[in-house]
């Protein structure tokens, strides 16, 4: 192959690659990540989780701890693009709700995990906080990445005989 | 050392307050980690090199904060709360501070 014909294989052979790999890779991901979301969020749905900051006054509280959640999550190449073309017309960017409804909600998960592994009942005052660490290097290249850490007081109840 | 993030120890009652107390870390990203995460950027979805390394690197912050506390005579810290902050390029502090107290 002649160099004015690899030229442009590359300039326009490499981005539609990484864009492909990255709606498959992706979507693929997002998906199998929302189904496990779904089961464990079920599966823990017995466990009162509020963000009130003091437990019902009925409750015997036996012993108290910190519990804490906390995930870093990075958009896909495809992603990146969509919401940079959005960029030009404003509005709703909805390749990357998901992506903060999915690390928010894997946060919470893994806090209310913790909290069941270590033998507690309810988590309450539950406070959320996202911060962009790993903000991108010059000019949008590097690593970028949204760390949303979920954390709050578990609780051991008194049971009553 | 019992830590809550609510204002008092739920179930008990406070006897004396000690002041706040903070513990602080600053971590910089592992260069492999780094790498790894590049690629990861390409197909989306969890950074778990970085997520491990703000866990322990907070936990690292709470561990210098019961520290503190307990030099006080303290039995507990109340009403926690996280912070982060990035110093430079590439480098970040987690802190996490609270108000070291006594309860029964």
């Amino acid at each position: 192959m002649s160099p004015e014909l690899i030229q442009p294989l590359f300039d326009f052979g490499v981005p539609l690659f990484l864009l492909a790999l990255g709606y498959f890779a992706g979507t693929m991901a997002e998906k199998s990540h929302y189904k496990s979301i779904r089961v464990r969020e079920l599966r823990l749905r017995r466990m009162p989780t509020t963000n009130l900051r003091r437990p019902p006054p009925h409750w015997r509280i036996e012993k108290v701890a910190l519990v804490a959640g906390s995930t870093v999550i990075s958009v896909d190449y495809f992603k990146r693009f969509l919401a940079q073309l959005r960029g030009f017309v404003g509005g709703r960017v909805r390749a990357y709700e998901s992506l903060l409804d999915r690390a928010r909600r894997e946060s919470i998960l893994r806090m209310k995990e913790e909290a069941a592994k270590q033998g507690f009942d309810a988590v309450i005052n539950v406070r959320l906080e996202s911060s962009n660490i790993a903000a991108p290097l010059r000019n949008d290249r590097g690593t970028a990445g949204v760390e949303v850490l979920a954390f709050g007081t578990a609780l051991k109840l008194i049971r009553q005989p | 050392m019992i830590l809550t993030n609510t204002e008092e120890v739920p179930g008990r009652a406070i006897r004396e307050f000690y002041g706040v107390v903070t513990g602080s870390t600053v971590r910089s990203k592992h260069f492999g980690k780094d790498l790894l995460a590049g690629l990861k950027n390409l197909v989306g979805g969890e950074l778990k090199g970085y997520t491990e390394l703000l866990h322990e690197a907070r936990q690292e912050a709470v561990e210098r904060m019961i520290e503190q506390a307990k030099s006080l005579g303290a039995n507990a810290v109340v009403n926690i709360r996280f912070a982060t902050s990035s110093v430079a390029q590439g480098a970040a502090e987690l802190f996490a501070y609270g108000t070291a107290v006594r309860v029964d």
